[in-house]
């Protein structure tokens, strides 16, 4: 995926000042009664984008779309599509169009009417519409079932009748609800290269809401991380995976061993914290602007842990404990080890030799390292 | 084959292999009933399906032969006033006497032709203006508050706490020249001599459509509630205004819930009998009332039962059409 996207990624606009969003939320808060579903979210989403939006149930990324669809009123805030003030606009004249979380197939309708709906609302002249909805129909490789009604289709190809019919239209964004939530995870991987190529080669701006953090992984430019009802952190797949800025995100996003800590010293090019957790001082190669004696937290992928069981030079970023539980998956294994503190450390680790006999094995006492370079400076 | 199938049954129900339900079913007499039923393709839901059916059998189809069987006798001065169809000629033969008169009768004489039509005629625009009034009403239940929805749904089922005749004779007292209506307006000064409302057509569609509605609101109702709003939000979604959608996608989803409370209404109302005795006129010729003369007023039982088999055909076969069309159409 990183090589399909890299073209896409170079240009970032997200990074460039110049560079106009094509669509603006700004501030936009929703309250059902008094609970609020969706709190002060602000977020520029650039032309071409494929954005994710992924959090847990119920944290109000549905919300948030239905509101970007004009299905729901604001409470407060500003939606900006293209430069236009989207608040009041019925769903009807909105440029964007939304593939349902259920589909939302007409029932009543062919594949093909169901495709060609919203092209007949357009008063679009019925030779053309027989041409875009061949074309769509290509596109989304079921023409043998134009004729079909929506009960005589399989979940997938429902799905693909959804995402034609949502795309026929040309919108300027096109909106998906957990758009693979229902299929199956071989056909949902399948599905998932096809949507990065229907938005690659249509050049619409996508917003996939999802709370499956591998897919949006794979799909997205950025992903916008949420949680009860706000944003907490924007940035690519990369970003949010190696440089996540809240104890939240890292811990939502991949798994990951997180130190409670003491700073005890930050200089320009380092920071070295206490950590009764871990029973070793953290070693980060850059500094931080705290305060020292600041509560901290420290996260370390267990990818980037290596165990060993002889005692490795140095005394930062080692820390020593027993194995507890080995899961084997063929080409990694999972250890989980028990440091002195008592905390569980997670740590995977490649299966380089093939005779198990060399291998770390259950009740084994390890030292775990890590590169100055590997854990993440939490403060919140 | 597992060694568990040959402990002996108590040793089996100790340990617990298996339900004891399956047990007993494993037993020798249930055994052979289970597999006999079986034989025979009867299962679980078959059993079910057939309850009902058995009821039906019992009630309906018994009723009607008897009905069937006055219909093809003649009418004598009896007890009861009709010949019997199968009779013992001589002590030695058995006849059988068929007299198809009675059905020859009702095409000769064109009162109960007009009858007919006009009770079709009748039915038919009382089903409209049900389904005009009714699906209003159900679509707004259907769209309403759940609380508001149980009132209205309350309302809608309310009427039929109180006897059916109750209600009618309810209507003369607001329809006659002295009535509700008439005082009022008359009180009001709108007009000077009463509108002459009773024993004409229009009383007759009043108490139809107003005793029918609930049969038509009811199904619609249950059909609209059932609808997926979503449905709604991706016509809007795709350009669609909230009126074309309406007629784009609500109704032509409705259209069975439309249906079935069409059926509902028409099929009672064609046969109706105690609303243009009441409320109709003298020139209100409808087929209930043709029947009821026939059997109460002239003692003809044949010709009656003549009547009802027809108005049974009538109903039945074009139903029985309509339903063989929408099958194939779903398949
Ligand atoms: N119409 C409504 N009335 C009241 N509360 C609502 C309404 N719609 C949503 N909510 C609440 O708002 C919150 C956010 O809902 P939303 O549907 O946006 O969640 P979500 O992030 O899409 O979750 P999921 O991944 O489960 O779909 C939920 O707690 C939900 O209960
Ligand atoms: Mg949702």
């Amino acid at each position: 995926m990183a090589e399909a996207r890299s073209g896409v990624q170079t240009l970032e606009p997200w990074n460039d000042p110049d560079a106009k969003p094509y669509i603006r939320i700004q501030n936009v808060s929703k309250k059902f009664g008094d609970f609020v579903a969706v709190n002060n979210v602000s977020l520029d989403i650039y032309q071409n984008e494929l954005f994710c939006l992924l959090g847990g149930s119920g944290c109000g990324k549905s919300t948030l779309l239905r509101m970007l669809a004009g299905f729901e009123n604001l409470t407060n805030g500003n939606i900006f599509i293209d430069g236009v003030d989207m608040v009041g606009i019925p769903p009807y004249d909105r440029p964007a169009n939304m593939m349902f979380q259920s589909y939302a197939l007409f029932p009543h309708m062919t594949v093909e009417g169901n495709i060609a709906f919203g092209l007949k609302q357009d008063r679009v002249p019925k030779t053309e519409i027989n041409k875009r909805v061949k074309e769509m129909l290509d596109l989304v490789q079921l023409g043998p079932f134009a004729k079909r009604r929506p009960h005589q289709l399989s979940g997938g190809q429902r799905q693909r009748v959804a995402l034609a019919r949502a795309l026929v239209k040309q919108p300027k964004v096109l909106l998906l609800d957990e758009p693979l939530g229902a299929l199956d995870k071989k056909l949902r991987e399948e599905t998932q290269f096809e949507l990065v190529n229907i938005q690659e080669g249509s050049g619409v701006t996508f917003i996939v809401v999802t709370h499956d953090q591998e897919e949006a992984m794979t799909l997205s430019t950025r992903i916008g991380v949420m949680d009860k009802g706000e944003i907490v952190q924007v940035g690519t797949p990369t970003e949010i995976y190696e440089y996540p800025d809240s104890r939240f995100v890292a811990d939502f996003i991949g798994s990951v061993n997180m130190f409670e800590g003491r700073i005890i010293e930050d200089e320009a090019d380092h920071v070295r914290i206490a950590s009764d957790e871990a029973g070793c001082n953290l070693f980060i190669d850059h500094g931080l602007s705290t305060t020292p004696g600041a509560k901290v937290w420290v996260a370390v992928r267990p990818e980037k842990i290596s165990l060993s069981r002889e005692k490795p030079n140095g005394e930062e970023n080692c820390t020593t404990g027993r194995v507890d539980e080995i899961a084997y998956l063929g080409n990694l294994s999972v250890y989980r080890v028990e440091l002195e503190s008592g905390k569980q450390m997670r740590v995977t680790m490649p299966n380089l030799v093939r005779d198990a006999a060399e291998r770390i094995t259950w009740d084994e006492r390890v030292y775990a390292t890590w590169q100055p370079s590997s854990g993440v400076v939490l403060t919140r | 084959m597992s060694r568990k199938a040959y402990l002996p049954l108590g040793e089996r129900i100790t340990k617990g292999a298996e339900p004891l339900s399956r047990v007993v079913w494993g037993l020798p007499p249930m055994r052979w009933f289970r597999i006999a039923a079986h034989r025979m393709g009867i299962q679980g839901r078959t059993g079910v399906i057939a309850l009902p059916y058995l009821w039906l059998l019992l009630f309906f189809l018994v009723p009607f032969i008897f009905v069937l069987k006055i219909s093809l006798a003649e009418a004598a001065i009896a007890m009861p006033p009709y010949s019997a169809l199968i009779e013992w000629a001589e002590d030695t033969y058995l006849t059988v006497r068929v007299n198809v008169a009675n059905f020859l009768f009702l095409i000769e004489d064109d009162l109960y032709w007009k009858a007919y039509l006009n009770s079709a005629k009748v039915a038919l625009i009382s089903t409209i203006l049900c389904l005009l009034i009714g699906y209003p009403m159900a679509y707004g239940m259907a769209r309403a508050t759940s609380a508001t929805r149980n009132v209205m749904l309350m309302l809608v089922i309310l009427p039929f706490w109180t006897s059916f005749l109750l209600r009618v004779y309810a209507w003369i007292g607001i329809l006659k020249n002295n009535g509700l209506i008439n005082n009022i307006l008359l009180s009001v000064g709108i007009i000077d001599e009463p509108i002459v409302m009773m024993q004409t057509n229009f009383a007759v569609y009043i108490g139809i459509v107003y005793s029918y509605l609930p049969f038509m609101i009811l199904p619609l109702y249950a059909n609209l509630e059932r609808m997926d709003m979503t449905l709604l939000e991706a016509a809007a979604d795709l350009g669609c205004r909230p009126t074309k959608a309406f007629f784009t996608i609500t109704l032509p989803l409705s259209i069975p819930g439309i249906i079935a409370g069409s059926l509902l209404v028409f099929i009672p109302a064609v046969g109706e009998f105690v609303i243009p005795a009441l409320l109709g006129g003298p020139d209100t010729l409808m087929i209930g009332r043709v029947l009821w003369d026939e059997f109460f007023a002239n003692r003809d039982w044949p010709v009656a039962s003549a009547v009802a088999i027809a108005v049974l055909l009538l109903l039945v076969i074009p139903i029985m059409f309509f339903q063989r069309s929408q099958m194939k159409e779903a398949s």
